[in-house]
C-alpha cells in the first residue's frame, strides 16, 4: 500500500481543537491541506498558528476533533508511514552540540540509511544550501541564518511529502531571509507541500499559493492567496491586512 | 606551632620522595574510588536520564529519594554493605569483606545517587530544548536517552566529577567494609585517619595534600576542557 502511494497527503482536519488546563486555544479548525500548494498560515499573535502546525505535526495530539492522513487510498494511514514522511523547521532551529555535517548524519542515521553513505548525502545536501564549506563547523557556532538553512539542508535529506515552517525567517536579516526563501522554493519545487505560518505580510504575498486565516484560536477563512490578498472574505482578515499595511 | 611546620617539610619529602608505601595507597584509593564512579556512571548517567524523560507512577518518589540520597552518610553505607557481605549476611558466601571489590561496591552505592540525580536534571534541561525537534525528527527513545547524554557531555562530566570528589574523600564506607588493612585496603583517607590517631601527623599531611591535590588537579582538567569544548560546540 505504501510502496506506491505518492504523498500521505491530503490532510484532512475535522474539527480539530486544542485546549490545556480548561483553556481553549484552538476549536473547531475543518481543514483539507492538498498536496503540492503551498499554504501560508496568517493571523494575529496568539490566533493559534503555531499551535495548528504542531498539531498537524503530530506533536501535540488534538483534544477535539480528528486528523486524518489519507495519501489518496481511501484510508487513514498508520502513524508511523506518516512521522517519516514529514519534516518541521522551527522558528529557533534546535541543532545538536555537533558539526554541521554530523547534524545532517545524525538524521540520516535515524532514518536508517547506511553509515557508507550518509557522509556524501549530508554533503549534498550542505552543498545544496550553499553550507559546504561550513561541513566541519560546529553547529552552534553558525549564524543565525546559517543555522536556519542547516535546520533545512536536515529537513531536506528526510525527502518529505509535507515541510512545516513556523515562522523561520522571523529572527532573520533580509540576505538570509531570502535564502531560505529560496529554499523553500526548492522544497516546492521538488514537490514538498509547504505549510507555513509568517509574520511578513510581503512573504506571504511572495510564497503564498493559499491563504489559511485565524484567530482567536479559530480558523476564519482559507481560500487561495490571489483571493485573499485582493480582498478577504472576513472583516478580521481586512482588519488583518490594514492593520499590517498601515504599520 | 614548630610541630606543625616541622610535620609539614617532613609530609613534602614524603611526597616528593615517591615513598613507595604511601605510593600504594595512593594507587589503592584512586583505584577503588575510580572503579567504584566507574560502575556509577554506567549505571548512573542512563538511569538519569530514563528517570528525566519516562513518566511513570512514583517518579516523583524516586527523584526525591535519589536527591535525598545525594546526601546518604558514608558509614550507613558502609554499615549496610558490611551487614550485606558479613558472614551471615545474604552476600557473605562470596568473602568479599576486607577486599577492595567491597570497597568499590560502598563507594558504588555512595556515588550512583549523586550521579543520577544530577544527570536526570542535565537531561530534563536538555529535553526541554530540544524536545520538540527530536520527536519531529522522529528519534527513537533509545536514541533520545543517547543524544542527550552526547549533547549533554560536558556538564554530565561534572556530574561524574561531582562523584568522583565524594568517593575519594569519603572514609566511613571504605574504613567499615574494608578495614584499613595495610597494603590491602588501605587507602588515603583511612591512612589519614589511622596515622592521625597514632600521631604520625607527617604521613597524615603528605597523604592528605596529595589528596587535595589530585581532586584539584581532576577538577583543573575538567574545567578546562569543558570551558575549550563550549567554546567550540557552543
Amino acid at each position: 500500500m505504501t510502496a506506491e502511494m505518492d504523498s500521505i497527503l491530503p490532510l484532512e482536519l475535522d474539527g480539530v481543537g486544542f485546549a490545556v488546563g480548561g483553556r481553549t486555544l484552538l476549536s473547531g479548525v475543518s481543514l483539507r491541506l492538498e498536496a503540492g500548494s503551498r499554504t501560508i498560515v496568517l493571523g494575529p499573535n496568539g490566533a493559534g498558528k503555531s499551535l495548528l502546525l504542531r498539531l498537524c505535526h503530530g506533536l501535540l495530539e488534538p483534544t477535539e476533533g480528528r486528523l486524518r492522513w489519507d495519501g489518496g487510498v481511501g484510508q487513514p494511514l498508520p502513524g508511523a508511514v506518516v512521522r517519516r514522511r514529514q519534516a518541521m523547521v522551527f522558528q529557533r532551529p534546535v541543532l545538536l552540540r555537533r558539526s554541521a555535517l554530523d547534524n545532517i548524519r545524525y538524521v540520516l542515521g535515524l532514518m536508517g540509511m547506511p553509515r557508507h553513505r550518509r557522509r556524501e548525502v549530508a554533503l549534498e545536501a550542505l552543498d545544496r544550501f550553499g553550507l559546504a564549506g561550513l561541513a566541519g563547523r560546529p553547529a552552534r557556532v553558525l549564524s543565525g541564518g546559517e543555522q536556519q538553512r542547516l535546520a533545512l539542508a536536515r529537513a531536506w535529506v528526510v525527502e518529505p511529502d509535507i515541510l512545516f515552517l513556523d515562522e523561520p525567517t522571523s529572527a532573520l536579516d533580509p540576505a538570509s531571509t531570502l535564502a531560505v526563501e529560496l529554499a523553500i522554493q526548492d522544497f516546492h519545487v521538488a514537490g514538498t507541500k509547504i505549510v507555513m505560518t509568517t509574520h511578513d505580510l510581503g512573504q506571504a504575498r511572495r510564497l503564498a499559493d493559499e491563504v489559511v486565516f485565524l484567530s482567536h484560536g479559530r480558523l476564519v477563512e482559507a481560500s487561495p492567496a490571489a483571493r485573499f490578498f485582493k480582498g478577504p472574505a472576513s472583516g478580521q482578515a481586512r482588519a488583518f491586512l490594514d492593520g499590517e499595511l498601515v504599520c | 606551632m614548630h610541630d606543625l611546620a616541622a610535620a609539614l617539610s617532613t609530609a613534602l619529602a614524603l611526597v616528593t620522595a615517591f615513598d613507595p608505601l604511601m605510593l600504594d595507597i595512593v594507587r589503592l584509593s584512586v583505584l577503588v574510588s575510580g572503579a567504584a564512579v566507574l560502575i556509577a556512571a554506567v549505571i548512573g548517567l542512563p538511569l538519569g536520564a530514563v528517570l528525566a524523560l519516562t513518566a511513570f507512577p512514583g517518579r516523583g518518589v524516586l527523584v526525591v529519594l535519589l536527591n535525598a540520597f545525594m546526601g546518604l552518610p558514608p558509614v550507613v553505607v558502609g554499615l549496610a554493605v558490611y551487614l550485606l557481605l558479613s558472614r551471615a549476611g545474604p552476600l557473605g558466601e562470596m568473602g568479599l569483606l576486607f577486599t577492595p571489590t567491597a570497597m568499590v561496591m560502598a563507594q558504588t552505592v555512595l556515588v550512583l545517587p549523586i550521579v543520577a540525580a544530577l544527570s536526570r536534571q542535565v537531561v530534563a534541561d536538555l529535553w526541554e530544548e530540544y524536545g520538540e525537534q527530536l520527536r519531529s525528527l522522529g528519534a527513537s527513545r533509545p536514541n533520545v536517552v543517547m543524544t542527550l547524554l552526547w549533547d549533554g557531555r560536558f556538564s554530565l562530566l561534572t556530574a561524574v566529577l561531582a562523584g568522583f570528589g565524594r568517593a575519594s574523600a569519603e572514609v566511613g564506607a571504605v574504613m567499615i567494609v574494608g578495614g584499613n588493612i595495610s597494603g590491602v585496603t588501605r587507602t588515603m583517607t583511612t591512612a589519614i585517619a589511622l596515622e592521625t590517631s597514632k600521631g604520625d601527623l607527617p604521613l597524615a599531611l603528605g597523604l592528605g595534600l596529595i589528596l587535595i591535590g589530585l581532586v584539584t588537579a581532576v577538577n583543573a582538567a575538567v574545567f578546562l576542557v569543558g570551558q575549550a569544548a563550549r567554546r567550540r560546540m557552543g
